[in-house]
């Protein structure tokens, strides 16, 4: 498998530079996982501390996206990189954006913990939420894995992998809107988990847009909007 | 095709198609074609093998570390080698089909067609005048209605007109580097060239020259064919359509510039245009 090398410039500095910003990517990627772990924890346990440290957290995670963006347009303006080295420069500057919109998302669980908490909520509909909130966290961290890997076929894997949390999401709202239909005062708090399981299911979605970034990064081939037969071809090239 | 009338009714969908993006050489009108070209100086070869063909109306660049035969790839073009002791040449490069490595074609007459600008700048220490006219007046052409327009022409298409207009009895040593290097340009286009061959026209000039060479580069490629060598990456990256990558005498890769330069196929053309020790 051919591999992106982001040393062995002429230029050391310019080594860096790039080792930096990749750097920085998985730092920001590790602690937008710690703040979806945090913020699942919360919600289904219940601990309103910590969805407040969720809640208070996020700006850590725009102020790396905001710095990792203006080291990469300093790269871009100074050294004017090209092929891999251009394509691993625009796949972190879309990588960066999804991951920031996961660390919303992880926001707005710990908002929706909140809520639930001060609710007279049935904790046993908690126990899906709990399972589709831990898939979403290893879809997101083996996606984390494979970028630090540049291994595309993992890749393709976690992008199938969505497709199974897109259906576990689906099966959890038939189930939550049978449960409202049965009993119409519940709507509020069921509404409250429909949003946060709709936020696990967007972050599922982000780590894939993200594993479609490593793919053209490391194959420079854009696999968005394409079947997952073509992606999983251009990924074994 | 019958189709609603759409917010999308009038927009140029073809971006849209991704087969359409990016150039294709074998969709190209041939102007020149190299074949089995090999070069060697004494014994030492210089270019080995090489292949292509350089479309027409489209710039193509030639990059690659020095020694690696750009240089002398582009001087086949017009024969230029054929000055330098011992040169031994075979294979065959043909323009608009006929080889002109051929015993019948008259060099005089190639270059007449094949014109070349250098890298630095060599106007004739003449007016400004005399020397974009000095090709037809070399071809017999002295009219002076005839010279005035052409070198007007050729002023207006090397994009230095209004700066010359009014001094073009001036000594053309007496302009900028830049200057200079578009009066060279329009000295060659005088006599309307169908191939411009540029080597390193711009490593001599500053920035802002060098921008305008390239803007020229530009707007001259809808009249004729341009190969251009250059060092420099960016500079390739800006003006060319098509750019080859060459390495020790051999044609390593040749593709759209677009491919070329964010995604290469080749692991030395990566290397190189990337920064990197090969």
């Amino acid at each position: 498998m051919e591999k992106v090398h982001i040393g062995h410039h002429i230029s050391q500095q310019f080594n860096e530079e790039l080792e930096d910003i990749r750097n920085r990517v998985l730092a920001m990627g590790g602690l937008v996982e710690q703040q979806l772990v945090d913020a699942v924890k919360a919600l289904t346990e219940g601990d309103s501390e910590l969805a407040e440290r969720v809640i208070t957290g996020d700006y850590r995670v725009n102020a790396m996206e905001v710095a990792i963006d203006e080291e990469c347009s300093r790269v871009l303006a100074r050294r004017q990189p090209a092929a891999s080295d251009l394509r691993l420069i625009v796949a972190v500057i879309k990588t960066i954006t999804d991951l920031e919109r996961i660390g919303d998302q992880a926001e707005r669980i710990a908002r929706m913990s909140l809520r639930l908490s001060s609710s007279n909520a049935d904790r046993r509909q908690y126990s899906s939420l709990r399972h589709l909130g831990e898939r979403v966290r290893q879809q997101l961290h083996d996606t984390l894995d494979a970028y630090a890997r540049m291994d595309t076929e993992a890749a393709v894997d976690i992008v199938r992998a969505d497709l199974e949390i897109d259906r576990d999401y689906d099966a959890l709202m038939r189930q939550l809107i049978t449960f409202m239909m049965e009993d119409p005062r519940t709507i509020t708090w069921v509404l409250d988990i429909m949003w946060s399981a709709r936020a696990m299911e967007r972050i599922g979605d982000h780590a894939r847009n993200i594993c479609e970034y490593l793919i053209y990064m490391v194959k420079g081939k854009d696999v968005r909007h394409v079947s997952l037969e073509q992606m999983e071809a251009e990924a074994r090239k | 095709m019958n189709q609603p009338a759409s917010y999308t009714h009038g927009i140029d969908l073809s971006a849209i198609d991704r087969e359409r993006r990016h150039r294709d050489l074998a969709s190209e009108d041939i102007c020149l074609q190299v074949k089995k070209l090999n070069l060697y100086y004494g014994s030492k070869q210089a270019l080995d093998d090489i292949n292509m063909i350089i479309p027409r109306q489209r710039v193509s660049a030639f990059i690659g570390p020095s020694g690696c035969g750009k240089s002398t790839l582009l001087r086949c073009f017009n024969r230029m080698n054929d000055l330098v002791d011992g040169v031994s040449i075979d294979g065959a490069i043909e323009l608009d089909g006929v080889n002109i490595y051929d015993r019948q074609v008259n060099v005089s007459s190639l270059r007449r067609r094949v014109g070349m600008v250098f890298q630095k700048p060599n106007p004739f220490p003449k007016s400004i005048y005399e020397n974009v006219a000095y090709g037809l007046r070399i071809q017999g052409i002295n009219n002076r209605r005839t010279l005035d327009d052409v070198v007007e022409k050729a002023l207006r298409g090397a994009a230095l007109w209004d700066e010359v207009k009014d001094r073009l009895h001036d000594n053309a040593l007496g302009l900028s580097g830049g200057q200079q290097q578009r009066l060279v340009i329009a000295r060659a286009i005088a006599i309307e060239p169908e191939v411009l061959l540029l080597d390193e026209p711009a490593s001599a000039l500053d920035p802002i020259s060098t921008l305008k060479i390239e803007e020229l580069i530009y707007e001259l490629k809808d009249r004729y064919t341009i190969v251009i060598v250059t060092h420099n990456m960016q500079q390739a990256a800006r003006v060319s359509d098509y750019t080859a990558f060459m390495y020790m005498g051999e044609l390593i890769e040749y593709a759209d510039t677009d491919t070329i330069f964010t995604n290469p196929h080749q692991k030395q053309t990566e290397d190189y245009i990337t920064g990197r020790y090969g």
